[in-house]
């Protein structure tokens, strides 16, 4: 357990959002502490990447609050997304660029002072193994160092939180373990925040789960906690969300 | 950080042929139409010289290159402009801009000065063509300087419609088409403006009759007003239309 210091890397209460009349998500609270890694579950259209998306300012709630190591999201914008690093579902790359070119862009964007971005990109592209495609057209480059360059991106100025969402989909058994090695070692120093399918990974990688169904939580609970009971994940997952798939 | 917005725009329109095919056309035609008015400059002068006070070289020559130039403008822009926020939604890149500690409106404005500067450079161009005829002759500068304010301030008109209207669309090519239906639109309304010998409504929102009067060495308060409201409105516009999808999604 991390000892708790200060405000959670990110606390979001009561966050709902509707597209036209459709509910998508409905009163979700979250809580990340900090140096504690989230696997969040649930089947495909139940709202996660929407939360995400939420959770980052790339939507705007309709009901709720989002608060980023204590600065609420919506009152100060700027100030908070400084501190969230995010990986969309489909990595945002222009592929007209070169590794560096985006990663310094990336960088720059997020506030990195010009001294340290040459600093900042040389240690981020030696911890996602980017250090020999450095100056390759992102274009060019396979979907597994694509992937890495999308980790690289919301890595690279350093931040409190990361969202990463499906980062390992697409990706051979290979390069899903190396990604996921890199998410534990994120996950050592920083909060994430892990969207996936693969119940393995989560059991692997995570601390704790919380599962969304139709908009709402139906589960959020320590994987140390679940060992102890002797359930396992993909029992309660298949549980909760197929009862009320039937409905 | 609307600089490093710029700059990336500009990196990616150079990455492309686009940008370098541009440049080289519209040289190609303005050059063109260059030597052609210089050709009947060149024939008329004798008859010229015998009037009192005759027109020189900026009037009948540099003038109406600049003429020519605001309509090869009003062609290109929307190819330029067309992927300017469209082509960013198709690849899915607009959260890496959003989800960066910028706030949208840094977002429309480093996009449009990417542009914009690029422009700069057409403009550039159309510019040192004139004062190569600094070899044979002097300029009137002010009128030259005029033009090409004029023309830059056209410019900004062009970008900020064609971003807008990219701002709307998914799709480049739907953008661009809709961006150049609306400045042909604006086009339109100068010809129908001057039928009514240059009176009435239309003329006073058409973009190039505005334009004309710097490009006859006038420059008005109402012309720049017009531009630069016009270059607002639709700069303002795009930050509302980005903000509004994140609201409603």
């Amino acid at each position: 357990m991390v000892e708790q210091i200060g405000p959670p890397a990110i606390l979001a209460r009561g966050l709902c959002r509707y597209f036209g009349t459709r509910v998508a998500v409905h009163d979700i609270n979250l809580e990340l502490r900090h140096g504690e890694v989230l696997g969040f579950l649930g089947p495909n259209g139940a709202g996660k990447t929407t939360v995400m998306r939420m959770l980052t300012g790339n939507l705007a709630p309709s009901a709720g609050r989002v608060e980023i190591c204590g600065i609420d999201l919506l009152l100060k914008p700027r100030d908070a997304k400084v501190r969230v690093g995010y990986l969309p579902e489909i990595p945002p790359l222009y592929r007209e660029l070169t590794v560096n070119e985006y990663l310094r862009l990336a960088a720059r964007l997020h506030r990195v002072e010009n001294g340290n971005i040459h600093s900042a990109l040389a240690g981020v592209t030696q911890r996602c193994g980017l250090s020999n495609t450095g100056e390759q057209l992102i274009g060019s480059l396979s979907k597994g160092y694509q992937q890495r360059v999308g980790i690289a991106q919301a890595i690279i100025h350093d931040p409190d939180v990361i969202v990463l969402d499906e980062p390992t989909a697409g990706l051979d058994p290979n390069q899903m373990r190396e990604m996921r090695s890199l998410i534990r070692e994120l996950g050592a120093e920083r909060s994430v925040i892990l969207s996936t399918h693969i119940l393995s990974e989560v059991e692997s990688v995570c601390d704790r789960v919380q599962i969304m169904h139709e908009g709402r939580t139906v589960f959020d609970d320590s994987i140390a906690r679940l060992k102890q009971k002797g359930t396992s994940l993909e029992e309660s997952f298949v549980r909760l969300t197929m009862n009320h798939a039937t409905v | 950080m609307i600089l490093a917005v710029a700059q990336k725009e500009l990196k990616i329109l150079f990455s492309s042929p686009l940008a370098w095919l541009i440049l080289a056309l519209v040289q190609l035609v303005l050059t063109w139409v260059f030597l052609a008015h210089l050709d009947t400059f060149l024939e008329i002068q004798p008859q010229l010289i015998k009037i009192a006070n005759p027109p020189g070289v900026t009037e009948t020559i540099i003038a109406p290159l600049f003429a020519t130039a605001a309509i090869v403008f009003l062609m290109t822009t929307p190819l330029l402009t067309a992927r300017l926020i469209a082509e960013e939604r198709r690849n899915h890149t607009l959260p890496f801009l959003i989800s960066a500690p910028i706030s949208i409106a840094e977002i429309v404005i480093g996009k449009f000065l990417g542009l914009l500067i690029f422009l700069s450079a057409l403009i550039a161009l159309v510019a040192a063509l004139s004062l190569s005829l600094l070899a044979g002759g002097r300029l009137d500068f002010g009128l030259l300087l005029s033009n090409i304010a004029g023309l830059f301030l056209v410019s900004a008109c062009f970008v900020s419609l064609g971003l807008y209207i990219s701002c709307l669309s998914a799709q480049p090519a739907t953008a661009g088409a809709g961006a150049m239906g609306a400045l042909l639109g604006l086009w339109v309304m100068d010809t129908l403006a001057a039928d009514e010998d240059g009176i009435g409504i239309a003329r006073n929102f058409s973009l190039l009759a505005h334009y004309e009067s710097f490009n006859r060495g006038l420059i008005d308060t109402f012309g720049l007003a017009y531009f630069a409201l016009f270059t607002l409105i639709f700069l303002m516009l795009s930050v509302r239309r980005l903000d509004n999808e994140r609201l409603r999604g």
